[in-house]
Protein backbone atom coordinates (compact mmCIF):
# COMPACT_ATOMS: atom_id res chain seq x y z
CA UNK A 1 0.00 0.00 0.00
CA UNK A 2 3.08 2.18 0.21
CA UNK A 3 3.40 3.21 -3.43
CA UNK A 4 1.38 6.07 -4.80
CA UNK A 5 -2.02 5.10 -5.97
CA UNK A 6 -2.59 5.20 -9.70
CA UNK A 7 -4.91 7.78 -11.13
CA UNK A 8 -8.34 6.56 -10.23
CA UNK A 9 -10.48 6.08 -13.25
CA UNK A 10 -13.84 7.72 -13.04
CA UNK A 11 -16.36 6.38 -15.43
CA UNK A 12 -18.65 9.36 -15.43
CA UNK A 13 -18.04 12.51 -17.38
CA UNK A 14 -16.24 15.16 -15.40
CA UNK A 15 -14.94 15.33 -11.88
CA UNK A 16 -16.85 16.76 -8.95
CA UNK A 17 -14.19 16.37 -6.29
CA UNK A 18 -10.46 15.93 -6.51
CA UNK A 19 -8.16 15.36 -3.53
CA UNK A 20 -4.39 15.27 -4.07
CA UNK A 21 -1.93 14.39 -1.32
CA UNK A 22 -4.34 15.70 1.26
CA UNK A 23 -3.34 15.36 4.91
CA UNK A 24 -4.85 16.72 8.07
CA UNK A 25 -2.89 17.05 11.29
CA UNK A 26 -4.63 18.47 14.32
CA UNK A 27 -3.12 21.04 16.66
CA UNK A 28 -2.36 18.31 19.19
CA UNK A 29 -0.08 16.64 16.65
CA UNK A 30 -2.39 13.77 15.77
CA UNK A 31 -2.42 13.02 12.08
CA UNK A 32 -5.99 12.13 11.28
CA UNK A 33 -5.82 11.73 7.58
CA UNK A 34 -3.73 11.01 4.61
CA UNK A 35 -2.03 11.41 2.44
CA UNK A 36 -5.19 10.92 0.47
CA UNK A 37 -5.76 10.91 -3.28
CA UNK A 38 -9.33 10.66 -4.38
CA UNK A 39 -11.39 11.51 -7.41
CA UNK A 40 -15.15 11.55 -7.40
CA UNK A 41 -17.00 11.87 -10.66
CA UNK A 42 -20.03 13.98 -11.32
CA UNK A 43 -23.28 12.23 -10.38
CA UNK A 44 -21.37 9.41 -8.76
CA UNK A 45 -22.48 7.80 -5.48
CA UNK A 46 -19.36 7.05 -3.45
CA UNK A 47 -19.11 5.68 0.08
CA UNK A 48 -16.16 6.22 2.39
CA UNK A 49 -16.03 3.16 4.61
CA UNK A 50 -13.72 2.70 7.56
CA UNK A 51 -13.40 2.17 11.28
CA UNK A 52 -14.44 4.99 13.56
CA UNK A 53 -11.72 7.57 13.99
CA UNK A 54 -10.18 6.81 10.60
CA UNK A 55 -10.66 10.37 9.41
CA UNK A 56 -13.47 9.73 6.97
CA UNK A 57 -15.55 12.48 8.56
CA UNK A 58 -12.51 14.73 8.41
CA UNK A 59 -12.23 14.02 4.69
CA UNK A 60 -15.86 15.05 4.28
CA UNK A 61 -15.32 18.27 6.22
CA UNK A 62 -12.32 19.06 4.01
CA UNK A 63 -14.43 18.58 0.89
CA UNK A 64 -17.12 20.82 2.38
CA UNK A 65 -14.55 23.50 3.18
CA UNK A 66 -15.40 23.33 6.88
CA UNK A 67 -11.74 22.59 7.59
CA UNK A 68 -8.55 23.31 5.69
CA UNK A 69 -6.09 20.53 4.79
CA UNK A 70 -2.66 20.64 6.45
CA UNK A 71 -1.15 19.86 3.08
CA UNK A 72 -2.30 18.86 -0.38
CA UNK A 73 -5.11 20.27 -2.45
CA UNK A 74 -8.85 19.93 -2.40
CA UNK A 75 -10.65 20.90 -5.57
CA UNK A 76 -14.41 20.92 -5.67
CA UNK A 77 -16.21 21.72 -8.88
CA UNK A 78 -18.81 24.33 -8.12
CA UNK A 79 -21.71 25.06 -10.25
CA UNK A 80 -20.90 27.76 -12.75
CA UNK A 81 -21.90 31.24 -11.71
CA UNK A 82 -21.91 30.54 -8.00
CA UNK A 83 -18.65 31.76 -6.67
CA UNK A 84 -19.10 31.49 -2.94
CA UNK A 85 -17.73 28.29 -1.47
CA UNK A 86 -20.22 25.82 -0.14
CA UNK A 87 -23.13 27.01 -2.23
CA UNK A 88 -22.88 23.95 -4.42
CA UNK A 89 -22.65 21.66 -1.42
CA UNK A 90 -25.27 20.16 0.84
CA UNK A 91 -24.13 18.62 4.11
CA UNK A 92 -25.96 16.19 6.38
CA UNK A 93 -24.45 15.54 9.80
CA UNK A 94 -24.63 12.44 11.93
CA UNK A 95 -27.17 14.18 14.13
CA UNK A 96 -30.11 16.00 12.52
CA UNK A 97 -28.54 19.32 13.66
CA UNK A 98 -31.80 21.25 13.51
CA UNK A 99 -32.50 24.53 15.22
CA UNK A 100 -34.90 23.53 18.03
CA UNK A 101 -36.30 27.04 18.39
CA UNK A 102 -37.96 27.19 15.03
CA UNK A 103 -40.28 25.18 12.81
CA UNK A 104 -39.40 22.51 10.28
CA UNK A 105 -40.14 24.97 7.49
CA UNK A 106 -37.80 27.61 8.87
CA UNK A 107 -35.08 25.02 9.43
CA UNK A 108 -35.24 24.00 5.79
CA UNK A 109 -35.37 27.64 4.71
CA UNK A 110 -32.15 28.51 6.54
CA UNK A 111 -29.67 28.13 3.65
CA UNK A 112 -31.92 30.27 1.43
CA UNK A 113 -32.38 32.89 4.11
CA UNK A 114 -28.62 33.13 4.59
CA UNK A 115 -28.28 33.63 0.84
CA UNK A 116 -30.98 36.35 0.83
CA UNK A 117 -33.26 34.43 -1.53
CA UNK A 118 -36.55 36.36 -1.92
CA UNK A 119 -39.47 35.06 0.15
CA UNK A 120 -41.66 33.96 -2.74
CA UNK A 121 -38.93 31.86 -4.29
CA UNK A 122 -37.78 30.39 -1.00
CA UNK A 123 -41.38 29.46 -0.05
CA UNK A 124 -41.64 27.45 -3.20
CA UNK A 125 -38.26 25.76 -2.84
CA UNK A 126 -38.84 24.90 0.82
CA UNK A 127 -42.21 23.41 -0.12
CA UNK A 128 -40.61 21.31 -2.86
CA UNK A 129 -37.80 20.10 -0.60
CA UNK A 130 -40.25 19.05 2.13
CA UNK A 131 -42.45 17.36 -0.48
CA UNK A 132 -39.43 15.43 -1.71
CA UNK A 133 -38.70 13.95 1.72
CA UNK A 134 -42.40 13.35 2.45
CA UNK A 135 -42.78 15.92 5.20
CA UNK A 136 -45.03 18.47 3.52
CA UNK A 137 -47.63 18.04 6.29
CA UNK A 138 -45.12 18.80 9.03
CA UNK A 139 -43.84 22.18 7.89
CA UNK A 140 -45.16 23.95 10.99
CA UNK A 141 -44.03 21.33 13.50
CA UNK A 142 -41.13 21.87 15.81
CA UNK A 143 -38.19 19.45 15.62
CA UNK A 144 -38.92 18.05 19.09
CA UNK A 145 -42.30 16.85 17.83
CA UNK A 146 -40.70 14.63 15.19
CA UNK A 147 -39.20 11.14 15.38
CA UNK A 148 -35.49 10.55 14.76
CA UNK A 149 -36.11 9.45 11.19
CA UNK A 150 -38.29 12.45 10.43
CA UNK A 151 -35.69 14.82 11.86
CA UNK A 152 -33.13 13.25 9.54
CA UNK A 153 -35.49 13.82 6.62
CA UNK A 154 -35.72 17.49 7.58
CA UNK A 155 -31.96 17.62 7.64
CA UNK A 156 -31.91 16.03 4.19
CA UNK A 157 -34.50 18.51 2.90
CA UNK A 158 -32.37 21.38 4.19
CA UNK A 159 -29.33 19.99 2.35
CA UNK A 160 -31.38 19.67 -0.84
CA UNK A 161 -33.10 23.05 -0.73
CA UNK A 162 -30.19 24.88 -2.35
CA UNK A 163 -30.20 22.30 -5.14
CA UNK A 164 -26.52 21.53 -4.54
CA UNK A 165 -24.31 19.76 -7.03
CA UNK A 166 -22.70 17.69 -4.31
CA UNK A 167 -24.34 16.05 -1.33
CA UNK A 168 -22.08 15.13 1.60
CA UNK A 169 -23.51 12.78 4.21
CA UNK A 170 -21.65 12.01 7.42
CA UNK A 171 -23.04 8.75 8.85
CA UNK A 172 -26.49 10.28 8.65
CA UNK A 173 -28.48 7.16 9.54
CA UNK A 174 -26.14 5.65 12.15
CA UNK A 175 -28.37 6.56 15.09
CA UNK A 176 -31.61 5.27 13.56
CA UNK A 177 -33.28 1.91 14.00
CA UNK A 178 -32.86 -0.62 11.21
CA UNK A 179 -36.32 -0.33 9.64
CA UNK A 180 -36.07 3.47 9.50
CA UNK A 181 -32.54 3.22 8.14
CA UNK A 182 -33.60 0.89 5.33
CA UNK A 183 -36.44 3.21 4.38
CA UNK A 184 -34.17 6.24 4.36
CA UNK A 185 -31.60 4.28 2.34
CA UNK A 186 -34.26 3.69 -0.32
CA UNK A 187 -35.40 7.30 -0.18
CA UNK A 188 -31.84 8.49 -0.59
CA UNK A 189 -31.32 6.23 -3.60
CA UNK A 190 -34.52 7.53 -5.17
CA UNK A 191 -33.40 11.12 -4.60
CA UNK A 192 -30.02 10.39 -6.11
CA UNK A 193 -31.58 8.79 -9.21
CA UNK A 194 -34.05 11.64 -9.70
CA UNK A 195 -31.81 14.57 -8.90
CA UNK A 196 -28.58 13.40 -10.46
CA UNK A 197 -26.38 14.65 -7.61
CA UNK A 198 -22.89 13.64 -6.67
CA UNK A 199 -23.13 11.90 -3.31
CA UNK A 200 -20.30 11.23 -0.88
CA UNK A 201 -21.56 9.02 1.91
CA UNK A 202 -19.52 8.32 5.01
CA UNK A 203 -20.42 5.18 6.93
CA UNK A 204 -18.96 2.40 9.03
CA UNK A 205 -21.58 -0.06 7.85
CA UNK A 206 -20.43 -2.48 5.15
CA UNK A 207 -24.03 -3.36 4.32
CA UNK A 208 -25.12 0.22 3.92
CA UNK A 209 -22.14 1.14 1.75
CA UNK A 210 -22.69 -1.79 -0.59
CA UNK A 211 -26.42 -1.22 -0.82
CA UNK A 212 -26.14 2.44 -1.68
CA UNK A 213 -23.03 3.17 -3.62
CA UNK A 214 -21.50 2.68 -7.02
CA UNK A 215 -18.07 2.67 -5.48
CA UNK A 216 -16.92 1.87 -1.94
CA UNK A 217 -13.67 3.48 -0.81
CA UNK A 218 -12.23 1.43 2.06
CA UNK A 219 -10.07 3.38 4.46
CA UNK A 220 -7.42 2.30 6.96
CA UNK A 221 -7.34 3.16 10.64
CA UNK A 222 -5.78 6.46 11.68
CA UNK A 223 -4.19 8.10 9.88
CA UNK A 224 -6.89 7.40 7.30
CA UNK A 225 -5.69 6.33 3.89
CA UNK A 226 -7.39 4.55 1.05
CA UNK A 227 -6.64 0.85 1.30
CA UNK A 228 -8.80 -0.31 -1.57
CA UNK A 229 -11.81 0.54 -3.61
CA UNK A 230 -14.52 -1.77 -4.75
CA UNK A 231 -16.93 -1.08 -7.55
CA UNK A 232 -20.46 -2.19 -6.83
CA UNK A 233 -22.13 -3.40 -10.00
CA UNK A 234 -25.80 -4.01 -9.52
CA UNK A 235 -28.94 -3.82 -11.50
CA UNK A 236 -30.50 -0.37 -11.24
CA UNK A 237 -32.74 0.71 -9.72
CA UNK A 238 -31.73 -1.03 -6.54
CA UNK A 239 -34.44 -2.12 -4.15
CA UNK A 240 -35.09 -4.46 -1.28
CA UNK A 241 -34.67 -7.34 -3.73
CA UNK A 242 -31.03 -6.37 -4.12
CA UNK A 243 -30.59 -6.34 -0.35
CA UNK A 244 -31.53 -10.00 -0.16
CA UNK A 245 -29.78 -11.19 -3.33
CA UNK A 246 -26.77 -13.50 -3.45
CA UNK A 247 -24.81 -10.87 -5.38
CA UNK A 248 -25.29 -8.42 -2.53
CA UNK A 249 -24.04 -10.95 0.00
CA UNK A 250 -20.96 -11.66 -2.14
CA UNK A 251 -20.16 -7.96 -2.42
CA UNK A 252 -20.61 -7.48 1.31
CA UNK A 253 -18.21 -10.35 1.95
CA UNK A 254 -15.70 -8.83 -0.43
CA UNK A 255 -15.93 -5.40 1.17
CA UNK A 256 -15.73 -6.88 4.66
CA UNK A 257 -12.56 -8.73 3.66
CA UNK A 258 -11.10 -5.49 2.32
CA UNK A 259 -12.01 -3.71 5.53
CA UNK A 260 -10.63 -6.40 7.88
CA UNK A 261 -6.98 -5.20 7.79
CA UNK A 262 -8.17 -1.75 8.92
CA UNK A 263 -9.25 -3.31 12.16
CA UNK A 264 -6.11 -5.48 12.53
CA UNK A 265 -4.02 -4.59 15.55
CA UNK A 266 -7.06 -3.29 17.41
CA UNK A 267 -8.13 -5.21 20.43
CA UNK A 268 -11.30 -6.93 19.37
CA UNK A 269 -14.32 -5.80 21.27
CA UNK B 1 -62.56 -5.85 33.72
CA UNK B 2 -58.94 -4.86 33.38
CA UNK B 3 -59.92 -1.98 31.12
CA UNK B 4 -62.23 -0.76 33.82
CA UNK B 5 -59.51 -1.13 36.41
CA UNK B 6 -57.13 0.77 34.18
CA UNK B 7 -59.66 3.54 33.76
CA UNK B 8 -60.11 3.63 37.51
CA UNK B 9 -56.40 3.86 38.02
CA UNK B 10 -56.07 6.67 35.46
CA UNK B 11 -58.86 8.59 37.16
CA UNK B 12 -57.18 8.04 40.51
CA UNK B 13 -53.89 9.30 39.10
CA UNK B 14 -55.59 12.39 37.68
CA UNK B 15 -57.29 13.01 41.02
CA UNK B 16 -53.92 12.56 42.69
CA UNK B 17 -52.38 15.17 40.38
CA UNK B 18 -55.14 17.66 41.17
CA UNK B 19 -54.74 17.05 44.89
CA UNK B 20 -50.98 17.61 44.68
CA UNK B 21 -51.48 20.86 42.72
CA UNK B 22 -54.05 22.10 45.22
CA UNK B 23 -51.80 21.19 48.15
CA UNK B 24 -48.97 23.23 46.69
CA UNK B 25 -51.19 26.31 46.97
CA UNK B 26 -53.13 25.43 50.11
CA UNK B 27 -50.19 24.43 52.31
CA UNK B 28 -48.19 27.69 52.11
CA UNK B 29 -51.42 29.66 52.63
CA UNK B 30 -52.17 27.59 55.74
CA UNK B 31 -48.65 28.25 57.01
CA UNK B 32 -49.12 32.00 56.44
CA UNK B 33 -52.46 32.04 58.28
CA UNK B 34 -51.15 29.98 61.21
CA UNK B 35 -47.97 32.07 61.52
CA UNK B 36 -49.88 35.37 61.34
CA UNK B 37 -52.39 34.17 63.91
CA UNK B 38 -49.61 32.98 66.23
CA UNK B 39 -47.84 36.31 65.83
CA UNK B 40 -50.98 38.28 66.69
CA UNK B 41 -51.70 35.94 69.61
CA UNK B 42 -48.20 36.30 71.06
CA UNK B 43 -48.36 40.09 70.78
CA UNK B 44 -51.77 40.22 72.47
CA UNK B 45 -51.14 37.65 75.22
CA UNK B 46 -47.85 39.25 76.23
CA UNK B 47 -49.17 42.74 75.76
CA UNK B 48 -46.15 43.70 73.63
CA UNK B 49 -46.07 47.38 72.69
CA UNK B 50 -46.21 48.27 68.96
CA UNK B 51 -42.84 50.09 69.14
CA UNK B 52 -41.29 46.77 70.22
CA UNK B 53 -43.22 44.34 68.03
CA UNK B 54 -46.44 45.33 66.26
CA UNK B 55 -48.96 42.59 65.57
CA UNK B 56 -50.01 41.82 62.00
CA UNK B 57 -53.26 43.70 62.43
CA UNK B 58 -51.34 46.82 63.45
CA UNK B 59 -49.05 46.34 60.42
CA UNK B 60 -51.98 46.06 58.03
CA UNK B 61 -53.69 49.03 59.63
CA UNK B 62 -50.52 51.06 59.12
CA UNK B 63 -50.21 49.81 55.56
CA UNK B 64 -53.73 51.04 54.85
CA UNK B 65 -53.33 54.26 56.83
CA UNK B 66 -49.95 55.23 55.35
CA UNK B 67 -50.85 53.93 51.91
CA UNK B 68 -50.31 57.30 50.24
CA UNK B 69 -46.74 57.70 51.49
CA UNK B 70 -45.81 54.04 51.08
CA UNK B 71 -47.26 53.77 47.57
CA UNK B 72 -45.28 56.81 46.40
CA UNK B 73 -42.14 55.33 47.95
CA UNK B 74 -42.83 51.96 46.32
CA UNK B 75 -43.08 53.66 42.92
CA UNK B 76 -39.75 55.42 43.50
CA UNK B 77 -38.01 52.15 44.44
CA UNK B 78 -39.62 50.27 41.56
CA UNK B 79 -38.52 52.95 39.10
CA UNK B 80 -34.95 52.70 40.40
CA UNK B 81 -35.13 48.92 40.18
CA UNK B 82 -36.43 49.10 36.63
CA UNK B 83 -33.70 51.53 35.57
CA UNK B 84 -31.04 49.36 37.17
CA UNK B 85 -32.52 46.23 35.61
CA UNK B 86 -32.71 47.71 32.12
CA UNK B 87 -29.17 49.06 32.41
CA UNK B 88 -27.95 45.69 33.71
CA UNK B 89 -29.72 43.75 30.95
CA UNK B 90 -28.45 45.96 28.15
CA UNK B 91 -24.99 46.24 29.70
CA UNK B 92 -24.68 42.52 30.47
CA UNK B 93 -25.88 41.36 27.07
CA UNK B 94 -23.85 43.96 25.17
CA UNK B 95 -20.71 43.12 27.10
CA UNK B 96 -21.24 39.39 26.51
CA UNK B 97 -21.64 40.02 22.79
CA UNK B 98 -18.44 42.07 22.76
CA UNK B 99 -16.60 39.33 24.65
CA UNK B 100 -17.93 36.81 22.15
CA UNK B 101 -16.50 38.83 19.25
CA UNK B 102 -13.10 39.40 20.80
CA UNK B 103 -11.31 36.98 23.11
CA UNK B 104 -8.71 39.67 23.89
CA UNK B 105 -11.44 41.95 25.19
CA UNK B 106 -12.90 39.13 27.26
CA UNK B 107 -9.54 38.27 28.83
CA UNK B 108 -8.85 41.95 29.56
CA UNK B 109 -12.17 42.86 31.13
CA UNK B 110 -13.78 39.75 32.58
CA UNK B 111 -11.68 39.72 35.78
CA UNK B 112 -12.89 43.24 36.55
CA UNK B 113 -16.48 42.21 36.06
CA UNK B 114 -15.82 39.51 38.66
CA UNK B 115 -14.18 42.06 41.00
CA UNK B 116 -17.24 44.28 40.70
CA UNK B 117 -19.45 41.29 41.46
CA UNK B 118 -17.61 39.98 44.53
CA UNK B 119 -17.12 43.35 46.21
CA UNK B 120 -20.15 43.81 48.51
CA UNK B 121 -22.32 46.53 47.03
CA UNK B 122 -23.14 47.87 50.51
CA UNK B 123 -19.46 48.82 50.74
CA UNK B 124 -19.39 50.48 47.32
CA UNK B 125 -22.62 52.43 47.81
CA UNK B 126 -21.26 55.13 50.18
CA UNK B 127 -18.46 55.90 47.70
CA UNK B 128 -20.88 56.17 44.80
CA UNK B 129 -23.03 58.50 46.88
CA UNK B 130 -20.06 60.81 47.28
CA UNK B 131 -19.25 61.01 43.57
CA UNK B 132 -22.70 60.77 42.00
CA UNK B 133 -26.03 62.51 42.48
CA UNK B 134 -28.13 60.30 44.72
CA UNK B 135 -30.59 59.02 42.11
CA UNK B 136 -27.74 58.13 39.74
CA UNK B 137 -25.82 56.41 42.56
CA UNK B 138 -28.82 54.27 43.42
CA UNK B 139 -29.29 53.18 39.81
CA UNK B 140 -25.57 52.41 39.48
CA UNK B 141 -25.78 50.23 42.61
CA UNK B 142 -28.71 48.31 41.15
CA UNK B 143 -26.74 47.92 37.93
CA UNK B 144 -23.58 46.67 39.66
CA UNK B 145 -25.45 43.95 41.51
CA UNK B 146 -27.61 42.86 38.60
CA UNK B 147 -25.41 42.97 35.51
CA UNK B 148 -23.10 40.09 36.36
CA UNK B 149 -25.60 37.22 36.15
CA UNK B 150 -26.75 38.58 32.79
CA UNK B 151 -23.17 38.85 31.56
CA UNK B 152 -22.06 35.43 32.73
CA UNK B 153 -25.23 33.64 31.62
CA UNK B 154 -25.22 35.27 28.19
CA UNK B 155 -21.55 34.43 27.77
CA UNK B 156 -22.28 30.83 28.68
CA UNK B 157 -25.19 30.78 26.23
CA UNK B 158 -23.18 32.24 23.36
CA UNK B 159 -20.50 29.62 23.96
CA UNK B 160 -23.02 26.78 23.99
CA UNK B 161 -23.85 26.95 20.29
CA UNK B 162 -24.08 23.52 18.63
CA UNK B 163 -20.82 22.97 16.76
CA UNK B 164 -22.42 21.32 13.78
CA UNK B 165 -24.97 24.11 13.42
CA UNK B 166 -22.09 26.58 13.51
CA UNK B 167 -20.43 24.52 10.76
CA UNK B 168 -23.62 24.66 8.75
CA UNK B 169 -23.73 28.46 8.99
CA UNK B 170 -20.09 28.53 7.86
CA UNK B 171 -20.88 26.21 4.96
CA UNK B 172 -23.64 28.50 3.72
CA UNK B 173 -21.41 31.55 4.02
CA UNK B 174 -23.40 33.26 6.80
CA UNK B 175 -22.18 36.73 7.74
CA UNK B 176 -21.20 37.36 11.37
CA UNK B 177 -24.42 39.33 11.83
CA UNK B 178 -26.54 36.51 10.39
CA UNK B 179 -24.77 34.00 12.62
CA UNK B 180 -25.47 36.19 15.62
CA UNK B 181 -29.11 36.76 14.75
CA UNK B 182 -30.16 33.34 13.54
CA UNK B 183 -27.84 31.07 15.53
CA UNK B 184 -26.07 32.53 18.53
CA UNK B 185 -28.83 34.65 19.96
CA UNK B 186 -31.59 32.01 19.79
CA UNK B 187 -29.17 29.41 21.24
CA UNK B 188 -28.29 31.75 24.08
CA UNK B 189 -31.85 32.90 24.77
CA UNK B 190 -32.70 30.37 27.52
CA UNK B 191 -29.48 31.29 29.32
CA UNK B 192 -30.09 35.02 28.87
CA UNK B 193 -33.60 34.69 30.28
CA UNK B 194 -32.24 32.73 33.25
CA UNK B 195 -29.78 35.56 33.87
CA UNK B 196 -32.52 38.18 33.61
CA UNK B 197 -34.64 36.31 36.12
CA UNK B 198 -31.82 36.51 38.67
CA UNK B 199 -31.07 40.11 37.72
CA UNK B 200 -34.66 41.23 38.40
CA UNK B 201 -34.49 40.30 42.07
CA UNK B 202 -30.91 41.53 42.39
CA UNK B 203 -31.65 44.98 40.99
CA UNK B 204 -34.32 45.40 43.67
CA UNK B 205 -31.72 44.42 46.27
CA UNK B 206 -29.20 46.85 44.74
CA UNK B 207 -31.73 49.69 44.79
CA UNK B 208 -32.65 48.98 48.43
CA UNK B 209 -29.02 48.72 49.53
CA UNK B 210 -28.17 52.06 47.97
CA UNK B 211 -31.22 53.75 49.49
CA UNK B 212 -30.30 52.40 52.93
CA UNK B 213 -26.71 53.57 52.47
CA UNK B 214 -27.95 57.00 51.46
CA UNK B 215 -30.08 56.86 54.58
CA UNK B 216 -31.88 59.88 55.91
CA UNK B 217 -29.01 62.07 54.78
CA UNK B 218 -30.20 61.60 51.24
CA UNK B 219 -33.10 63.33 49.61
CA UNK B 220 -34.55 60.02 48.48
CA UNK B 221 -38.03 58.79 49.18
CA UNK B 222 -37.87 55.11 48.26
CA UNK B 223 -39.23 52.29 50.37
CA UNK B 224 -35.85 51.47 51.91
CA UNK B 225 -35.48 55.11 52.82
CA UNK B 226 -38.90 54.88 54.51
CA UNK B 227 -37.71 51.84 56.47
CA UNK B 228 -34.58 53.65 57.65
CA UNK B 229 -36.55 56.77 58.50
CA UNK B 230 -39.25 54.85 60.36
CA UNK B 231 -36.52 53.05 62.29
CA UNK B 232 -35.11 56.32 63.53
CA UNK B 233 -38.60 57.38 64.59
CA UNK B 234 -39.35 54.03 66.23
CA UNK B 235 -42.33 53.72 63.88
CA UNK B 236 -41.96 49.93 63.82
CA UNK B 237 -45.37 49.13 62.28
CA UNK B 238 -44.47 51.26 59.26
CA UNK B 239 -41.12 49.44 58.96
CA UNK B 240 -43.00 46.16 58.76
CA UNK B 241 -45.50 47.59 56.29
CA UNK B 242 -42.69 48.85 54.01
CA UNK B 243 -40.91 45.50 54.32
CA UNK B 244 -44.09 43.70 53.29
CA UNK B 245 -44.40 45.88 50.21
CA UNK B 246 -40.76 45.23 49.28
CA UNK B 247 -41.30 41.46 49.52
CA UNK B 248 -44.41 41.68 47.38
CA UNK B 249 -42.55 43.81 44.82
CA UNK B 250 -39.78 41.17 44.67
CA UNK B 251 -42.31 38.37 44.18
CA UNK B 252 -44.11 40.26 41.40
CA UNK B 253 -40.82 41.02 39.61
CA UNK B 254 -39.80 37.36 39.75
CA UNK B 255 -43.21 36.16 38.59
CA UNK B 256 -43.24 38.61 35.67
CA UNK B 257 -39.79 37.56 34.47
CA UNK B 258 -40.64 33.87 34.88
CA UNK B 259 -43.75 34.46 32.77
CA UNK B 260 -41.76 36.26 30.05
CA UNK B 261 -39.25 33.41 30.04
CA UNK B 262 -42.01 30.82 29.77
CA UNK B 263 -43.74 32.65 26.92
CA UNK B 264 -40.49 33.06 24.99
CA UNK B 265 -39.43 29.43 25.31
CA UNK B 266 -42.70 27.51 25.48
CA UNK B 267 -42.49 26.17 21.94
CA UNK B 268 -39.15 24.50 22.10
CA UNK B 269 -37.10 24.60 25.27
CA UNK B 270 -37.16 21.73 27.75
CA UNK B 271 -37.49 24.12 30.68
CA UNK B 272 -40.79 25.49 29.40
CA UNK B 273 -42.36 22.25 28.17
CA UNK B 274 -44.85 20.28 30.20
CA UNK B 275 -43.68 16.99 31.65
CA UNK B 276 -46.04 15.06 29.38
CA UNK B 277 -44.98 16.39 25.98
Amino acid sequence: MGEALPELDTPVMGRAVRLRGVTKTYDNGVTALGPLDLDIGKSEFVSLLGPSGCGKSTALRLIAGLAAPTSGEVVVAHRAGEGRPGRGIGFVFQEPTLMPWTSVEENVRLPLKLAHVPAAESDQRVGEALERVGLADFSNSYPRELSGGMKMRVSLARALVTDPEILLLDEPFAALDEITRFRLNNDLLALWRNLNKTVVFVTHSVFESVYLSQRVIVMTARPGRISSEIRIEAEEPRSEAFRTSAGYADLCRKVSAALAPSYAGRSSL
Amino acid sequence: MSALQEEGRAAAAARNGRVVRALRIVLPVVVAIVATAAWELIVRLNDIQPYVLPGPIAVFTTLAGDWGVLWDSLLVTLLTTLEGFVAASIGGIALALLFNQSKALEYSLFPYAVVLQVTPVIAIAPLLLIYLPQQAAVVVCAWIVAFFPVLSNTTLGLNSVDRNLAGLFQLYGASPLQTLRYLKFPSALPYVLGGLRIAGGLSLIGAVVAEIAAGTAGAGSGLAYRIAESGYRLNIPRMFAALLLLSLAGIVIYALLALVSHLALRHWHESALGKES
